[in-house]
């Protein structure tokens, strides 16, 4: 074993085979941040899409789901990577793959261009909404019937008794799967670097490329997966309980 | 590449796209086989009550739960060799990739398939392995007879679930560089210079497979549904 690896001068970047780590972690997180933003929204829209009673609706919203869950994250990395820039028109193409600025400039500096981290982004986002969305759906559906038809009998439109009455419930109840979801995500973005984002496992084993201490690079950056892994699992778990319905979820709504 | 197309290139490369496949079904087989056998025994050891071996099994459990499944496959690929050369003496070149990938795909669906297991048997009333015991059978005869059988019955639709998610999660072995379906038509590709159809084509294909499956589990959930 030899830890004080870490310490030395990489050959690049300027910084320690540490601060690679860093870079690594950084990049993880941005591409899962970001990620997250589009797999809950789309996988929101996608979801209640799948609940309401317009039939047109619930066929996009299903086959959306099929689509984007019955092939390969890995797969779906290479289609927006290396497929979409050729079967767009030839101009825009040329654009993503030259003209979007590299990475270089950022603090943590990457060797990577700005189309790659928006194909992850894009990739792992669209990839989650689909799990997102069938959360979501599972969400609503598991609210009593009478919740919908008592608020139409009170007046409400469809739109205030999903804005007011069901989705209020049901986020609070899909907050637990939700978590895993992000979890899901975050140690899905590692699926990056097969285009050549440098995040944690990509720095990791770049880390044993260069210095041959693979038991050491593996090792740190398998404990900042379980770090990040534990605090948002207790992130969520605070948030669950502040936001808990009284008497209503049993589970996790402890006081 | 101009916007037309060469689909002729898949013909093309028929063989070594079939190849791959079977790689992939060959890896897929071996990890769904080894990951439920040795998923089965972590989820008795977690449940056991004898600590020495609940707590290595759920610190296991955990730890691969946590970390992505392709620092996993780094981890064994690197690990694998290095082991099986200590105990075997050999040097080198021992374990090829192929055996290294499968060690990796076991312990990660092992690992999986525990956490669904351990639900499954869970899920039986606990009367019933005490009425087990109660007619004098011993622990391995009230599990194999009465508890696991349930267990499996009632885990069926979550389990091939499961295995769909593993089949397409046999194209990670692409960052070890062996050759599956989609390492196949990543190496035509790069030769050929045609990724744009064959990876539409491997995405076509893992797509009618996986829809297929996910549609009969599916089917299979409804009768189960009735029948109990």
């Amino acid at each position: 074993m030899d830890w004080k690896i870490f310490l030395e001068q990489a050959p690049s970047g300027g910084m320690t085979y540490l601060g690679w780590l860093w870079s690594g972690l950084f990049w993880t997180l941005a591409v899962s941040a970001c990620a997250w933003v589009l797999a809950f929204t789309v996988g929101s829209v996608v979801g209640i899409a799948r609940t309401t009673p317009l039939a047109w609706a619930r066929a996009l919203g299903t086959a959306y789901v099929e689509l984007f869950r019955n092939i390969p994250l890995l797969v779906q990395m290479f289609l927006w990577y290396f497929v979409m820039p050729e079967v767009i028109p030839k101009a825009w193409g040329d654009w993503l793959k030259q003209d979007m600025p590299n990475l270089l400039t950022l603090p943590f500096a990457a060797q990577f261009s700005l189309w790659e981290f928006t194909a992850a982004v894009l990739c792992l986002g669209l990839y989650t909404a689909s799990r997102v969305a069938e959360q979501v759906r599972s969400g609503i559906q598991s609210l009593p019937r009478g919740q919908v038809a008592a608020g139409l009998a009170m007046g409400l439109t469809l739109p205030q008794v999903y804005r007011h009455v069901t989705l209020p419930m049901a986020y609070r109840i899909v907050i637990p799967p939700m978590t895993s979801e992000f979890l899901t995500i975050f140690k899905n973005s590692s699926t990056a670097l097969t285009i050549g984002v440098l995040e944690l496992t990509a720095q990791s084993r770049q880390i044993s490329e260069y210095t041959f201490k693979t038991f050491e690079a593996f090792t740190a950056a398998t404990l900042i997966y379980i770090v990040i892994t534990m605090t948002v699992i207790l992130l969520m778990r605070t948030l669950e309980r502040r936001v808990a319905v009284p008497g209503y979820i049993a589970q996790g709504g402890g006081h | 590449m101009g916007g037309e197309f060469d689909w002729t290139v898949i013909w093309k490369y028929r063989e070594a796209l079939w190849d791959g496949m079977l790689t992939s079904l060959k890896l897929f087989a071996i990890a769904l086989a080894g990951g439920i056998f040795f998923g089965t025994l972590l989820a008795l050891a977690r449940l056991s009550s004898w600590k020495a071996l609940s707590l290595p099994a759920a610190g296991f459990v955990n730890l691969i739960r946590a970390i992505p499944f392709i620092m996993a496959i780094f981890w064994f690929y690197f690990l694998t060799p290095m082991i099986v050369s200590k105990f075997t003496g050999q040097q080198g070149e021992a374990v090829g990739p192929f055996t290294s990938a499968v060690v990796a795909f076991i312990m990660v669906e092992s690992a999986y398939y525990s956490e669904i297991i351990r639900a499954g048997i869970q899920s039986i009333p606990r009367g019933q392995p005490a009425a087990a015991y109660a007619l004098g059978m011993t622990y391995w005869q009230s599990m194999g007879h009465i508890v696991l059988p349930q267990a499996f019955r009632n885990m069926l639709p979550v389990m091939l679930t499961q295995a769909v998610i593993l089949f397409q999660d046999t194209s990670l072995v692409y960052v070890v560089a062996l050759k599956d379906f989609l390492g196949a038509a990543s190496k035509a590709g790069q030769l050929t210079g045609r990724i744009v159809e064959l990876y539409l084509f491997v995405a076509v294909v893992f797509f009618i497979l996986c829809f297929a499956a996910s549609w009969g589990v599916k089917r299979l959930q409804a009768r189960l549904a009735v029948a109990r």
